[in-house]
């Protein structure tokens, strides 16, 4: 479990800064939401833990992002195992054009050479349990991932970054394109996963935010405007914007 | 931007101001039907009730309507839930109201015991302390609530009073006094509970300006 430190973080693509100045503290076991209106920098934030917008061309970034005492945005960072220890959830679910299992194991296969079948079908079983999904597809495990419902799709996601045995789960808008009973399903299986990992999730539904987090950030051009407990920004925040925004009142 | 959340919080407030009146009106009667022996304006306080208490139950749907579709957040939902509150400490402070004319109605019926000194002061300064609590809520005043919840232990000490001199200048020497003395006794108790509910609303008051929570903890009334 890592907690995740930034410090005096700014980044531009190109002349545009898409983040000023955030310093925050993303506890570890805990859910944390990030919410704010449209282009505030969120996702931008998101994609920094993972160096994701490092694909984006024209990106330039300062400050630090510690996890587990190393800056990662520093270039001495392997991508490959931060990418490992930090997994990200698509709003689009999007499992490989794969079967269930092969899905599943693709991680393992590019991070540990030589691990037995039997070795593979113990990591297949125990990051779909931990989804939720055992019961349901432990007998059609050679069905193609894409064959599943968006829920399910979205779950096989999440087990396909739990077979690596990340410390972090960015989620960005994980349950924006299922239907309530699903997004239901998803926030309880984020309630259980953070037990066991850091979790932080991008979110413009503020009820989901206000539901599933322990902790909520509210970003506004490219500023980190203010961070506390979740029960006291939905309920007494401190800062007039994050009122306005909760109350609906911006924009 | 003005929300439609907006207008249901404006038809929210007016209700409350309405329950407001009419617990102040109806303790506002109730010592002057007893002040004046006035049996009409007793029976009216208890009569009133009823529609004192339809107005609770309406006011605590439409707070419960309002959670249910707006969701709302920060100050808005402060407010609304600050509102069922006072709701019901209002609806409370009427049912006082109507106890003291019940006994005011049974003393009637017999001779004065005692000129009545101490008994309308307490009702004066319950009266100012739900018109400034109420007050403090309408503008948003903190600091006027905090003044509210002080002036409480005045109304202690004034029902104090009034025990004090009922039970040793009265009861304990002429048991034939006893029905009328326990009366205004329990009239005061009831002005004190009256100016008990208010302090709640005070507090609940300040809550909801500075989400900052006094209730059981009186240090908090410190700035």
């Amino acid at each position: 479990m890592a907690n995740i430190k930034v410090n005096d973080l700014n980044l531009w693509y190109g002349d545009f800064q898409a983040l000023i100045n955030v310093n925050a503290h993303f506890t570890q076991n805990k859910i944390t939401a990030m919410i704010g209106p449209s282009g505030c920098g969120k996702s931008t934030l998101l994609r920094v833990f993972n160096r994701m917008n490092d694909l984006i061309d024209g990106v330039r970034q300062s400050g630090e992002v510690i996890i587990e005492g190393e800056n990662i945005i520093s270039e001495k960072t392997d991508l490959v195992l931060l990418r490992k220890k930090v997994g990200m959830v698509f709003q689009r679910p999007n499992p490989f054009p794969l079967s269930i299992y092969e899905n599943i194991v693709f991680g393992q296969k590019v991070h540990a050479e030589g691990l037995t079948k039997l070795k593979l079908d113990e990591i297949v079983e125990a990051s779909l349990k931990s989804v939720l999904l055992w019961d349901e597809l432990k007998d059609k495990l050679n069905k193609s991932g894409l064959s599943l419902s968006l829920e399910q799709k979205q779950r096989l996601c999440i087990a396909r970054l739990i077979a690596v045995r990340p410390e972090i789960l960015l989620m960005d808008e994980p349950c924006s394109t299922l239907d309530p009973q699903a997004t239901s399903r998803i926030e309880e299986l984020m309630r259980e996963l953070k037990n066991n990992y850091t979790i932080i999730i991008v979110t413009h539904n503020m009820q989901q935010a206000a539901r599933v987090s322990d902790e909520t950030g509210f970003m506004l051009l490219g500023e980190l405007v203010e961070f506390g407990k979740t029960e006291n920004i939905f309920t007494s925040p401190k800062d007039k914007r994050t009122e306005d925004y909760i109350t609906g009142r911006y924009g | 931007m003005l929300r439609h959340l907006d207008e249901e919080l404006k038809e929210l407030h007016k209700e409350i101001l309405k329950m407001a009146v009419f617990a102040q009106e109806a303790i506002y009667k109730s010592i002057e039907s007893l002040k004046n022996r006035d049996k009409n304006m007793a029976q009216d306080v208890v009569n009133n009730d009823n529609k004192i208490d339809e107005l609770e139950l309406s006011i605590d749907e439409k707070c419960i309507d309002l959670i249910a579709r707006y969701q709302p957040m920060a100050g808005d939902l402060r407010y609304i839930t600050t509102g069922m509150k006072i709701n019901a400490e209002l609806e409370r402070i009427a049912d006082m109201a109507v106890d003291i004319s019940q006994r005011s109605l049974g003393l009637m019926e017999k001779p004065m015991l005692k000129p009545l000194v101490d008994i309308p002061k307490l009702s004066q300064v319950a009266q100012n302390m739900v018109r400034d609590a109420i007050d403090a809520f309408v503008n948003r005043n903190a600091n006027l609530a905090r003044q509210v919840v002080l002036a409480d232990s005045e109304a202690d000490h004034l029902r104090n009073l009034v025990q004090d001199e009922l039970v040793n200048e009265y009861l304990a020497r002429d048991p034939k006094t006893a029905e009328r003395g326990v009366a205004l006794l329990l009239i005061a108790r009831y002005l004190e509970r009256i100016c008990d509910h208010t302090t709640n609303i005070a507090e609940d008051v300040i809550y909801m300006v500075e989400a900052k929570v006094v209730k059981h903890h009186p240090e908090g009334l410190n700035n």
